[in-house]
């Protein structure tokens, strides 16, 4: 349990996928006009992001490496295989959802299809391989990731709908603010480089 | 008959590199560039900024990939049934993202090193989908592989900018890592400006703010901010 805090806190503050490693930054920019729409993407984003990670880390553990299945160093396939999994993933959700749950998948609406090019879900696996974790801080790396992206897409999308009763000179308007406030946000969360996640641990 | 005549014609008309094919290549340089106004592709390379060689580098390969997956799916794009076409297109992608990976690995692994995996994210760089999507679809192979090229430089430009500026104000080198490296300002007596001994330059320290992953977003919104002054055509209205 320690461990899934550590790794969750470290990647949802301390290394937020958005604010230090510019992961999912398209849609970042795209749907943080609204609140209401930003709320959407980022629970979808939690979603897929805690379902592919350990699902992603299995077929690496099992299939891909040298140990695994085939007995083959397959790991050059990782790219082909890890995005097939996640378009796959992303429609396999959008079908469960729909199917259980109606209101949630209206309020997902066209975000879980979108979500397959977020580079946060892919660059999420890249990094859980390239970091050599387990499958239980796998599972706290997506969750953990997923809550950061959503944190920083909130407060984003927050931001924006009030700034636009701001004098803001009309060439920055919309994206060159949105940049500005992105790195302006990106300093803040540095802030949070002081917590320790290790303690979690003690 | 004729038709086809008629069509061989037209087909013959078409200049191997005429000013359709030259605006092909040089329109996302400014007007329309893919990071600035097209706001495709700052997902996956921001992190890479901080210095000039690793940037050049990804540059390169961004364009390759869209050149190349431009060219490959406008050669089968009459045989791709619609339902399934993002998939083909992943797959194209994925494949040539791998044999870069690769051969990058193989020919300079300090900067595959480097990269890591931000080279792997090509795959969902909103460049090479958005090209593919937008261009590649409807128009033909040699066509389709200049828009990719000059995306990808496009794209490539403002990545060269923005390490430029991050480079010399953080680190007061430039090409810091390759064999061209040149040290500007810092202090001590291997750079060419040393600030120890220099009269003129003795207030100066390298801003480490530049390293951070903030400066990137900040000198990319300037960016914009200069090149929506310039062009008021792109202001965004809403």
């Amino acid at each position: 349990m320690g461990d899934f805090l550590n790794v969750f806190i470290k990647t949802a503050f301390i290394e937020n996928m958005i604010l230090s490693y510019f992961l999912g930054m398209c849609s970042y920019l795209a749907v943080s006009k609204s609140v209401k729409t930003a709320l959407g993407l980022g629970v979808a984003v939690i979603f897929v992001l805690g379902i592919t990670m350990p699902m992603n880390w299995l077929i690496n553990e099992y299939l891909l490496k040298e140990t695994g299945f085939f007995g083959m160093d397959l790991t050059f396939l990782r790219f082909i295989l890890f995005i097939a999994v996640i378009a796959a993933l992303v429609q396999l959700v959008e079908m469960v959802v729909e199917k259980f749950s109606p209101s949630l998948y209206n309020a997902l609406g066209i975000f879980l299809p979108l979500i397959t090019v977020n580079c946060a879900i892919l660059g999420g696996s890249l990094f859980m391989i390239s970091r050599e974790l387990d499958l239980t801080k796998s599972v706290a790396f997506g969750l953990g990731g997923g809550f950061g992206w959503f944190l920083a897409i909130v407060a984003l999308a927050a931001i924006r709908e009030k700034i636009q009763y701001s004098n803001v000179p009309p060439a920055l308007r919309g994206l060159g603010m949105a940049f500005i406030l992105t790195g302006l946000m990106g300093m803040a969360f540095m802030s949070l480089m002081g917590i320790d996640p290790a303690a979690f641990t003690k | 008959m004729a038709e086809i005549l008629e069509k061989v014609k037209i087909e013959e008309k078409e200049p191997f590199f005429g000013p359709k094919e030259k605006k092909l290549l040089l329109d996302p340089l400014m007007d329309n560039n893919p990071v600035t106004v097209q706001i495709l592709g700052v997902c996956s390379s921001l992190a890479i900024t901080s210095l000039v060689y690793p940037s050049i580098v990804m540059a390169i390969s961004v364009t390759l990939v869209t050149a190349f997956s431009n060219y490959f799916t406008s050669l089968v794009r009459e045989y791709i049934p619609k339902q399934v076409r993002m998939i083909v297109q992943l797959v194209i992608i994925a494949t040539l993202v791998t044999i870069v990976e690769l051969a990058l690995k193989a020919l300079n692994f300090p900067i595959w090193k480097q990269l890591s995996v931000y080279i792997g994210l090509i795959i969902t760089n909103c460049i090479v989908m958005g090209r593919l999507e937008a261009y590649a679809m409807a128009n033909k192979p040699w066509r389709s592989f200049l828009d990719g090229i000059g995306n990808g430089l496009g794209y490539g430009a403002i990545l060269v900018i923005v390490a430029i500026i991050r480079e010399i104000l953080g680190k007061g080198t430039l090409f810091a890592g390759s064999p061209v490296e040149i040290k500007i300002i810092g202090n001590n007596a291997t750079y060419l400006i040393d600030t120890t001994t220099s009269t003129m330059f003795g207030w100066y320290a390298n801003n480490n703010l530049m390293v951070l992953p903030a400066a990137a977003l900040f000198i990319i919104g300037i960016l914009i901010w200069i090149h929506r002054t310039i062009n008021p055509k792109l202001v965004d209205i809403s």
